[in-house]
């Protein structure tokens, strides 16, 4: 009768382990494949711009130095080694910020925003930002849910074994930090 | 709170169900007990019927919904760059598929959002929308949409309908006999006593098949509208977006292409219906009460 119970007690710790383990690695995962989402809007973005340069070029006084900006913050995102993601998203954040400012002068050149082209690259532009941005958002919270797990109880025993890392969260542009803080309270009324 | 409204959409989905499965039953038992005397299999048969009517009904809702309200499909990103775009974008933080994409020539700015499940739903807007917002308007409605799918009040949303529309084709179907097959009746021995039960009965459907329209109706809560509101902001992050988009659609003509039936899934009131019997029959809560909440955010 004692050994049935010990096997009992043992076959409940090994699943489980088993199970701490895989919802580890789920979540770990999840964190990964938000990367690769930010990292295709990322390479999309830098595909974009050399477009965006000759697009332009017929406007001869189009923002040169601004335009100039864009493409040195573009060679210097494709420098930067994959793994360093704080590093990328830093340049990338500044990529952004001088193409909001790029887009925003254009309202100077009438001519320019006629431009079928250009308008459908400032939609793919706008486009790709806009899913940088989301990306974002959901590498935060898929990082913010890996880390409830490598620090609570007992999950972290699993983590500490198999070296669990923290990710980073990655840093949101000042101009994005205004968030409305979401109040369902008004919300959730029954109907009258 | 999503999951709360998950949860409590799933119950009155079986509510809904139930409540029109019993009127389908009172329906059936009604005409089986005038044709035949024998209210079970009367009963029996409009279940069968409902239920397989019902069946098609959903499998097709979609299509059908978007047919009824002229939307046609478009199925690549160039048809509409800035509308895919932003529907990818909402799928995309939402954490649902990509719904399918139509739009309703209408030059009132509208949308709504229709399937069995995430993994099965559509959106539609019309060209109106599409002219008159902009890009973060835009985006708010779509996240408005989105949110609709995510809570699976599109599924509510189906049900409520496909069965509103088994009631009425049992109504219908019922009203027709009775009036090509009261006629024979005439040399019958329960003559007075059959002639009256028939116009009792007619009565009472023609009094149900409104109710079972106010039923639907009713399942489409105006509460989940302003539940959206809040999902949409918590998607977009941007209260304001969604504010302007509301008082550029409040403050436009009434839609043409629209349906009068799948009027409660659009986000406005399609038909500006202001003061139809009050509020307490209104499909939409008042868009100033609605900008109002989203501006306490």
């Amino acid at each position: 009768m004692p050994w049935i119970i010990l096997i009992i007690v043992l076959a409940v710790l090994v699943l489980w382990y088993v199970s701490a383990y895989n919802g580890l690695i789920k979540t770990r995962t999840y964190v990964q494949e938000s990367w690769s989402q930010i990292d295709v809007q990322l390479k999309r973005r830098n595909d974009l711009i050399p477009n965006l340069v000759s697009t332009t070029k017929g406007y001869a006084n189009y923002e040169r130095g601004t335009l100039k900006k864009v493409v040195e913050l573009r060679n210097q995102l494709t420098a930067i080694p994959a793994d360093d993601h704080q590093q990328t998203m830093e340049v990338s954040n500044q990529l952004s910020t001088t193409l909001r400012s790029l887009f925003a002068l254009s309202e100077n050149y009438p001519d320019l925003k006629a431009n079928t082209q250009f308008k459908e690259l400032m939609e793919e532009l706008t486009n790709t930002e806009n899913k940088i941005a989301y990306s974002r958002q959901l590498y935060n919270s898929s990082v913010a849910s890996l880390t409830v797990k490598i620090q609570s109880f007992p999950s972290n025993i699993v983590a500490k074994i198999h070296h669990f890392q923290e990710n980073e969260y990655l840093q949101v542009p000042e101009e994005e930090k205004t968030t409305p803080k979401v109040n369902f309270d008004d919300f959730n009324q029954s109907d009258k | 709170m999503l999951y709360d409204q998950i949860a409590m959409n799933k119950r009155r989905t079986g509510y809904v169900m139930f409540g029109f499965g019993l009127l389908v039953l009172l329906i059936g038992a009604a005409l089986g007990y005038l044709f035949w005397n024998n209210w079970q299999s009367g009963a029996v048969i409009a279940l069968v019927v409902a239920l397989v009517y019902m069946l098609i009904m959903i499998s097709q809702s979609t299509n059908v919904v978007m047919s009824m309200n002229h939307a046609r499909e478009i199925t690549d990103v160039s048809q509409a760059p800035q509308l895919w775009h932003l529907i990818e974008d909402m799928a995309l933080v939402g954490k649902v598929p990509m719904p399918r994409v139509f739009i309703i020539e209408d030059p009132s700015p509208n949308a709504f959002a229709t399937g069995n499940s995430p993994e099965k739903s559509a959106v539609a807007v019309t060209t109106g929308i599409l002219q008159r917002l902009n890009r973060e308007e835009l985006e708010g409605v779509i996240g408005h949409e989105i949110s609709h799918v995510r809570n699976y009040d599109i599924r509510l949303q189906t049900i409520a309908l496909a069965l509103s529309a088994a009631i009425g084709m049992l109504v219908n179907f019922a009203s027709n006999w009775l009036w090509w097959g009261g006629g024979r009746r005439r040399d019958d021995d329960r003559d007075s006593a059959g002639n009256a039960i028939a116009l009792v009965i007619s009565i009472v459907l023609i009094i149900l098949a409104p109710l079972a329209a106010s039923i639907a109706q009713m399942a489409l809560s105006r509460n989940r509208e302003y539940l959206a509101d809040a999902s949409s902001v918590e998607l977009t992050r941007n209260p304001q977006g969604l504010i302007s988009a509301l008082r550029k659609i409040d403050d436009s003509e009434p839609m043409e292409a629209a349906d009068p039936n799948s009027s409660a899934l659009y986000i406005g009131d399609p038909f500006k219906n202001k003061h139809r019997l009050g509020d307490l029959f209104a499909t939409h809560p008042p868009i100033a009460d609605r900008i109002a909440r989203l501006e306490k955010m």
